[in-house]
């Protein structure tokens, strides 16, 4: 079971959004995977195989060992699918 | 039997939370083990929520302890989370019935009026149910009025916050995908307008080179910690090391002692989010679900951070402009006879950063820049006054930040106070929602006078 992060400042609103569009997408695709969303600094200590947030904030969670995905626009589907797809 | 329905269970929040999100549960149909799972996790985020407000709490004591002695106003820290959290012990039952009531009025008003947003920024629903629960309550408001009334004010403004910003909303993102749903927006509201003023022919702010060195405060609990502990050194210094080592600290170095009540409030904060974000893991994707099945078309109303991207110099800029004019306004407030409210860096953050991506986008730089000065100043100005009707709630040292929360409480608090009777007082706020409604149903786009009735 691979496992999915969003990731924002607060870890409270827009991470909740995006990981309900990320669920949405998953189901699309036909995948499964585990989603949860959470604050940057908790991120930070969490393993996960793919972290998804925008990019001003996910750039500090790049330690060359995690997979991290920025995304330009949080709400944009189509980016998010993409990056999915790519990553899962 | 009945009592131990009504008082022992329904009465305690925890509890009560974690049946609306069983119900949501039930209602999707999920499998029993996420029932289970959910439901524990919320009942479990609401206990999580309350030990977070009893480590903040303390420092909270230390901090008031040590501005008092140094110069003679009371200081006050405007942070939602600690102010819900707080709240929470006399106020639960009615904060969580209006916010699921609060959350249904949004579905209804939003399936039969031409405003079909859905507000989704769960926190911030909770925050004002707590807002209007504890006005109303400390204005002699009690039982089933107390929750009809409130839940048909917090459903209103969860379709008339996002439908007021709207056109602006537009203009940031290009499109009309989403709405801002957020307890900032009159804050926004304003730097919009102020943008539209002041900007002709300024340029957008993406066209400059920002450094992205500030972008490790965009980590909540890093700037938390780092503006308590600044924050606690300041007030600690000019209160003396006498009195600190004598009265607060039990002979620690008075410097160390701030260092650690600073990171202590920090904790707190910490502590409280994660509980917040257990507590509507499984309550807002309900919501959402079901609000999809019923309202065709619905638009989601978001959280501010979502339009950031849209305009990332703006984020950086207005964050610092608001962070200024709070700073300015804290040495004026004593002036007027109002307690100071310490400018804190996270309710500058979010809403100095959405206050200049909507002056960004009506007025270039010179919007972005003067407009979130207008958003500083207003959640500097607004807490203060908000403090006088919030009760007994009001000497806890802290209170509600945004903009939001800061005018709806003192609109409601102040009628509540000049009218008597609560029936009259109950439909002159029904009125003036109504009000609200058409005045956006006629324009479809907002005047400044809706905007400052709404409010």
């Amino acid at each position: 079971m691979k496992k999915v992060l969003v990731v924002c400042g607060n870890g409270l609103g827009s991470s909740m959004i995006v990981e309900m569009n990320v669920k949405a997408a998953l189901k699309d695709m036909g995948k499964d995977a585990e989603v949860s969303h959470t604050d940057l600094t908790t991120a930070k200590t969490e393993q996960a195989d793919l972290f998804l947030g925008s990019e001003d904030i996910v750039e500090s969670l790049e330690d060359g060992n995690k997979n991290v995905v920025k995304l330009k626009n949080l709400m944009d589907k189509n980016e998010l699918r993409e990056a999915l797809e790519n990553n899962l | 039997m009945v009592d131990l329905i009504m008082k022992d269970i329904l009465g305690t929040p925890a509890i009560l939370v974690g049946l609306f999100a069983l119900i949501g549960l039930l209602v999707q149909r999920k499998n029993s083990g996420d029932v289970v799972s959910g439901t524990l996790k919320t009942v479990m985020g609401f206990v999580i929520l309350n030990a977070g407000a009893n480590v903040l709490v303390q420092s909270l004591g230390q901090f008031s302890s040590m501005f008092d002695e140094a110069f003679a106003v009371e200081g006050v820290i405007p942070n939602n989370e600690a102010i819900v959290a707080l709240a929470q012990e006399s106020f639960g039952t009615e904060t969580a019935m209006i916010m699921l009531f609060g959350m249904i009025v949004n579905i209804i008003l939003a399936r039969f009026s031409p405003f079909k947003y859905i507000f989704l920024t769960g926190h911030h629903t909770m925050f004002m149910a707590c807002l209007i629960a504890v006005i109303l309550t400390t204005g002699g408001f009690s039982g089933a009025s107390v929750i009809i009334l409130g839940s048909i004010i917090l459903g209103a403004l969860m379709v008339l916050s996002p439908a007021m910003l709207q056109p602006f909303t537009r203009k940031v993102t290009g499109s009309d995908d989403f709405a801002v749903g957020h307890f900032g927006s009159i804050g926004y509201f304003v730097s919009a307008c102020v943008g539209k003023s002041v900007g002709k022919g300024s340029k957008s702010t993406e066209e400059i080179k920002v450094p992205k060195s500030l972008g490790f405060l965009r980590d909540t609990s890093v700037s938390v910690s780092l503006t308590m502990v600044i924050l606690f050194f300041i007030v600690a210094g000019f209160a003396g090391p006498s009195f600190v080592e004598a009265e607060l600290s039990g002979g620690q170095n008075f410097l160390v002692f701030a260092f650690m009540q600073g990171l202590t409030f920090a904790a707190g904060v910490y502590i409280i989010l994660a509980g917040v974000r257990m507590l509507l893991g499984e309550i807002v994707p309900a919501f959402k679900g079901i609000a999809d099945k019923v309202v065709p078309n619905a638009k989601p109303a978001l959280d501010a951070p979502a339009i950031f991207p849209f305009a990332g110099n703006a984020v950086i800029i207005g964050f610092l402009c608001s962070f200024v004019a709070g700073l300015v306004s804290m040495l004026f407030l004593p002036l007027l006879g109002l307690s100071v409210i310490v400018p804190g860096l996270v309710p500058h953050f979010f809403t100095g950063a959405a206050a200049g991506v909507f002056g960004n986008a009506t007025g270039g730089r010179r919007g972005a820049v003067f407009g979130s000065m207008a958003n500083g100043i207003m959640i500097s100005f607004l807490p203060a006054l908000l403090l006088p009707v919030l009760g007994s709630l009001g000497f806890q040292g802290t209170t509600f930040g945004d903009a939001d929360f800061g005018v709806v409480g003192i609109v409601l608090g102040n009628l509540i106070r000049l009218i008597q009777s609560n029936m009259i007082v109950g439909s002159a706020i029904l009125g003036l929602l109504a009000l609200l409604f058409l005045l956006g149903w006629k324009t479809k786009t907002n005047e400044n006078k809706s905007d400052i009735d709404a409010a």
